[in-house]
């Protein structure tokens, strides 16, 4: 209880400063002006996201390796917590696109590319809603998840080539090539928060998982009886 | 070497069940015919437009098809209960995949193969001078949708809404081959016919990785 209660308080106090120093701390951006603050948020959340998306794919090969349920447990919860990271981008996105490109979206390759990631991890817990059979569910969402994870660096790639094929309807040197020291310093910290969040709710949600399969187990029992 | 007579044993009793009745390629024939038609509706089908539009509505009329097609791959198993014989009659599980989606890819290419010059003719598009190239094309892109459809098939056929549960795997994973087959055809149905290399790299890498993947893991998705 007390390290949950620790590691919730540390998390609140890195999330509020990395807020506070993207408003107060960095220095205003030249062309874009205050939206581009949205930046540390943004990007630092697409990060944890595909650390999270990682972690799962991690746990769905332990789990076909192992068939021991807390790697499934591990899996479903990082997809949904990777999950909520990349809405969270795929709304700051628009957000933050709007006015500086003036439009909502472009189907640039970055956006195309974790717009189809955000589809496959929705099949993915889609399909885990689909099988009643607790080891079924785990080990058949477990292959599709691999099969999942390794299709990524393929849709990022091929929309990459194909779109750099075509000119770009919107020519945008993007806030990544080259930033000013301090922003730097603020998003390598935001990305240590969204980060210490991300775990965070990755082990909330995880210990939930952990109690409904308890659960689940002890209503077998008692209906065996 | 067992795990290729075995495959092939299994091929055979594929095609034999195929060709004995046709209702597979029939129905996917008539299923892509009717979007091919249904698409000129959406757009102004001149020669320009055709050019610009057409691979890329030829290819996502092959993947909507093949993901209703690759449907009864495991289903037929599941429903007439010859799965665990089929397990039992191997040695290595991955003969049954390597079978299944060999003959899926067959009659995937068989479709296309046989739709490429309704669509040349309905659409004013010149295949005749490239027409090996694009089968090279069409044999790389239908193993790319066969391989993580006929694993997919097998998923799919444990679960509920499982004629839904396909499509939803399947198409967003098949992003990458929707993009690349389709280049590779628009390059071929150009002005000036090419045939782009690393496209064609790129869906062989695609069927590397997943067949891989398939051969690893395979033998779970059958599990009892």
């Amino acid at each position: 209880m007390a390290k949950r209660a620790i590691l919730g308080l540390v998390t609140l106090g890195l999330v509020v400063t990395a807020a506070f120093a993207s408003f107060y701390v960095v220095p205003m951006e030249r062309t874009m002006g205050p939206i581009q603050r949205i930046f540390y948020f943004h990007a630092a959340s697409a990060w944890a996201g595909m650390t999270a998306f990682f972690i799962c794919f991690f746990g769905n090969l332990l789990y076909v390796w192992r068939r021991q349920p807390n790697w499934d447990w591990l899996g479903v919860s990082a997809a949904e917590v990777g999950l909520a990271f990349t809405t969270i981008v795929l709304i700051t996105g628009p957000i933050w696109a709007h006015p500086v490109w003036g439009i909502w979206w472009t189907w640039d390759w970055r956006l195309t590319s974790t717009f189809v990631m955000w589809l496959l991890y929705i099949s993915y817990l889609l399909l885990r809603t689909l099988i009643e059979e607790p080891d079924r569910r785990a080990l058949l969402s477990a292959l599709f998840g691999i099969f999942a994870f390794l299709d990524v660096p393929l849709v990022y790639f091929s929309i990459r080539w194909w779109r750099t094929q075509h000119p770009q309807p919107v020519v945008m040197g993007g806030p990544g090539s080259g930033l000013e020291p301090t922003m730097r310093k603020v998003f390598f910290f935001s990305v240590l928060a969204m980060h210490a969040l991300m775990v965070l709710l990755l082990s909330e949600r995880y210990r939930l998982e952990k109690l409904r399969g308890e659960v689940d187990d002890l209503r077998r029992e008692a209906e065996a009886q | 070497m067992a795990l290729l007579s075995n495959a092939a044993v299994l091929l055979g009793k594929e095609l034999r069940t195929e060709f004995r009745s046709r209702e597979l390629l029939t129905t996917t024939v008539v299923f892509i015919l009717t979007i091919v038609v249904l698409f000129s509706f959406t757009f102004n089908p001149s020669v320009g437009e055709s050019r610009r539009f057409g691979p890329g509505l030829l290819w996502l009329a092959f993947l909507f098809a093949a993901s209703l097609m690759l449907q009864p791959g495991f289903l037929r198993e599941q429903t007439n209960d010859t799965l665990s014989a089929l397990r039992l009659s191997v040695s290595d599980p991955f003969a049954i995949f390597f079978a299944k989606l060999v003959a899926s890819t067959i009659f995937l290419l068989l479709t296309e193969v046989l739709m490429l010059p309704v669509f040349a003719v309905l659409y004013n598009v010149h295949i005749l001078a490239v027409f090996p190239q694009l089968v090279l094309v069409f044999f790389l892109g239908s193993v790319g949708v066969a391989i993580p459809g006929t694993a997919f098939s097998a998923i799919s056929a444990q679960a509920r809404m499982r004629e839904l549960l396909l499509p939803l795997l399947l198409l967003p994973l098949l992003t990458p081959v929707l993009i690349a087959s389709t280049e590779a055809t628009a390059a071929l149905l150009d002005v000036k016919p090419s045939l782009q290399g690393r496209w064609l790299g790129f869906l062989a890498g695609f069927d590397v990785v997943f067949l891989t993947a398939l051969w690893l893991f395979g033998e779970y998705l059958l599990e009892e």
